[in-house]
């Protein structure tokens, strides 16, 4: 038999051993409708946990958006003070923190489609639900032996595949959410220990921008030092600094300091 | 004659299409067979595609069973015969 019949056939497994197992067939009428109730509800919650996981994910391409500014302005920055060592690893950094935007927007959009698809099969399902319960009132209504096995049989394998569809498709969804939980979570143990910056920390300070910042107030220092020391009269000069350092000239003390490279 | 696409719900293939839906089905069949991922990926969205070329989708109200399964997109061979190993597999 071909891959397409047995599949078929293994979606009527379920409805057909209820249906076998039942003395009166009716029974599985409304055996079957609790079911699809519950069912329903399954599939509700897994679409509201898919869009959950998606909005968290968006959430934090939002965060390393920021972030790859953020890593900009402060090359720029690095750049105008003459320290191209901070400004290269500033930009190494935004890369990196780009690389994960692009990856992250693709599972988005991965989500989004199976959300989407959930969505509708929910819509199907729930269209069914209803027709079955129509449907179940009425062989009720009107049974015969002769033609009640029948129908209820159609409605029931008919409905039987049709859950098993959407449990497969909500399966489907809760893998790839959870993938994505598991990386999210990942991301932000990286975000939180300041690899990859984060722009929404309280201070907003990092390694680089404290760098910065001690680079132009080391190189405030020195140019107020440098500033007195013009001031004050010849005579007044230590001669000890003199004697350790001849060469040393107010000009080369206002230039930025030296840091060890790191 | 009433398909089912996973993921997708039900369409209704006119009789006259059926044959090269039949043709198809072989062609998974061969893939399948012979291992060969990639024809089988191939002969997988071929179906899938005359599904959808061919078919008009089911009310969703229709309670009707299918008489074939096409397996849903990105569904790999692996993936497949794990479905028809175990019919423990189909939730619901």
């Amino acid at each position: 038999m071909s891959i397409l019949r047995r599949l078929a056939a293994l979606f009527r497994v379920k409805a057909n051993k209820a249906l076998d197992q039942a003395e009166d067939p009716r029974e599985v009428l409304d055996y079957s409708y609790t079911q699809q109730l519950e069912m329903l509800q399954k599939v509700r919650r897994g679409v509201a946990d898919v869009a959950t996981s998606r909005k968290r994910v968006e959430l934090q391409v939002d965060q390393l958006q920021l972030s790859a500014g953020k890593l900009q302005s402060q090359a720029q920055q690095a750049l105008g003070t003459g320290r191209e060592d901070l400004a290269r690893e500033a930009l190494t950094r935004r890369s990196a923190v780009l690389s994960q935007v692009g990856d992250l927007q693709g599972q988005e959009a991965s989500l989004r489609a199976e959300e989407e698809k959930l969505t509708a099969a929910t819509q199907r399902l729930q269209a069914k639900v209803e027709a079955f319960r129509t449907r179940k009132e009425t062989i009720k209504a009107t049974y015969t032996a002769a033609e009640a096995e029948t129908r209820i049989s159609e409605a029931v394998t008919g409905i039987s595949e049709e859950m098993g569809d959407v449990g497969m498709a909500m399966q489907r969804a809760q893998d790839k959410t959870e993938q994505l939980q598991a990386r999210a979570g990942a991301l932000d143990e990286l975000i939180a220990s300041g690899a990859l910056q984060d722009a929404t920390l309280p201070a907003g300070r990092d390694d680089i921008q404290a760098r910065l910042d001690a680079a132009t107030a080391g190189g405030d220092v020195e140019q107020e030092l440098a500033r007195i020391k013009a001031q004050l009269p010849a005579t007044a000069a230590p001669p000890a600094l003199g004697a350790a350092s001849p060469n040393d000239q107010p000009a080369a003390a206002a230039a930025p300091p030296e840091e060890n490279p790191s | 004659m009433i398909v089912r696409i996973l993921g997708e719900g039900q369409f209704d293939i006119p009789g006259e299409h059926l044959g090269e839906l039949d043709l198809l089905d072989a062609r998974l069949q061969s893939a399948a067979e012979a291992g060969d991922e990639a024809a089988f990926t191939a002969a997988s969205q071929a179906l899938r595609d005359a599904v959808h070329r061919h078919g008009a989708p089911v009310p969703a109200d229709a309670l009707v069973a299918s008489e074939l399964v096409l397996p849903a997109e990105d569904t790999s061979l692996d993936q497949v015969r794990a479905l028809l190993a175990d019919e423990g597999i189909i939730p619901g």
